[in-house]
């Protein structure tokens, strides 16, 4: 099966996917802006702040999705001795990680009108900022190691401690006492979300998706690219 | 206009969050990109200085025709 997804044979669509993911994340993008910043209405108790919302949210949903993604890849190729896997991990990593950092300083900028600081070592707040410790440890691993084998086992196992974190982080505002205000989306159970407010965040969700999925098609390419490079120089 | 600015207030912090995440999502979109065209280029400069003979053999790998396929679209 996994011979389907083989590098060579992706190539010719990964390579042209791009700018048709480009296209619809403009016009995603496009429409969730106005729905987020214009049309949707304000809070009645946070008033216009809430439109933060549209962008911190999205950001964090993302960011938590690629990086159980990387762990689970992570695993796999370990467990299938693939390493296609790899490469996708790999791909994957730098748009979790500006989404993490989006998250958090969106976060920031959202308490200082809310809380009325900018930071609390809230179980929130900081668990966020120690996926973002684990997403950097990630990508500087591919960096510093030279050895595939060893860089394998040493991001695999950065991804299981970090994957630790992350029920962690989606629970904390069960957990403890925090300031950060529970979920209110809940895929279970009725959420407290107007549908006003409802349909600009799946929007921004979306757009946000799809900017993954370019920045993973590119570096893919870019990370396929160098392998028949190091392959030309053999020749 | 000037509502849809300052925004009760919050404007300024409305403003700042979306203008710091397009920022973010323009500039890795560059650095990004920048990475691929420069491993592109690479290519393209290794498959020129190849002989005939080691070309056509790397040719045999449909990858890398799509490579250079797709720098000449590009």
């Amino acid at each position: 099966m996994f011979k389907f997804f083989e590098p060579n044979k992706i190539f010719k669509i990964t390579s042209r996917a791009p700018k048709y993911v480009l296209f619809l994340f403009i016009i995603v993008l496009s429409i969730g802006l106005v729905e987020a910043l214009i049309l949707s209405p304000e809070d009645y108790k946070q008033s216009h702040a809430v439109r933060i919302m549209y962008v911190h949210v999205p950001s964090a949903w993302i960011s938590l999705g690629i990086f159980s993604s990387i762990t689970f890849l992570s695993i796999s190729g370990f467990v299938f001795k693939n390493k296609n896997f790899f490469l996708i991990s790999k791909s994957l990593a730098p748009s979790g990680f500006v989404f993490n950092i989006i998250a958090l300083v969106t976060g920031a900028i959202w308490g200082k009108p809310t809380w009325g600081t900018w930071w609390a070592w809230d179980a929130r707040i900081t668990s966020m900022l120690i996926l973002a410790l684990f997403y950097a440890m990630y990508l500087i691993s591919w960096r510093i190691y030279e050895d595939k084998e060893k860089v394998f086992k040493i991001t695999t196992f950065i991804t299981i401690l970090g994957i630790i974190n992350v029920p962690i982080i989606k629970y904390s505002v069960d957990w403890w006492n925090t300031l950060h205000q529970p979920a209110s989306i809940n895929i279970l159970s009725k959420s407290s979300i107007h549908s006003s407010m409802l349909f600009p965040l799946m929007l921004m969700t979306a757009a946000f998706a799809l900017f993954s999925l370019l920045i993973f098609l590119m570096k893919y390419n870019t990370e396929l690219i160098k392998i028949k490079n190091r392959g030309l120089d053999r020749l | 206009m000037n509502e849809l600015l300052f925004m009760n207030g919050y404007g300024v912090f409305v403003l700042s969050a979306f203008g710091f995440s397009m920022l973010s999502l323009i500039s890795l979109y560059l650095v990004i990109k920048i990475q691929f065209v420069k491993e592109q280029n690479k290519f393209i400069a290794k498959f020129g200085s190849l002989n005939t003979e080691k070309a056509n053999s790397a040719k045999l790998q449909r990858i890398n025709k799509e490579i250079l396929a797709d720098a000449i679209n590009n």
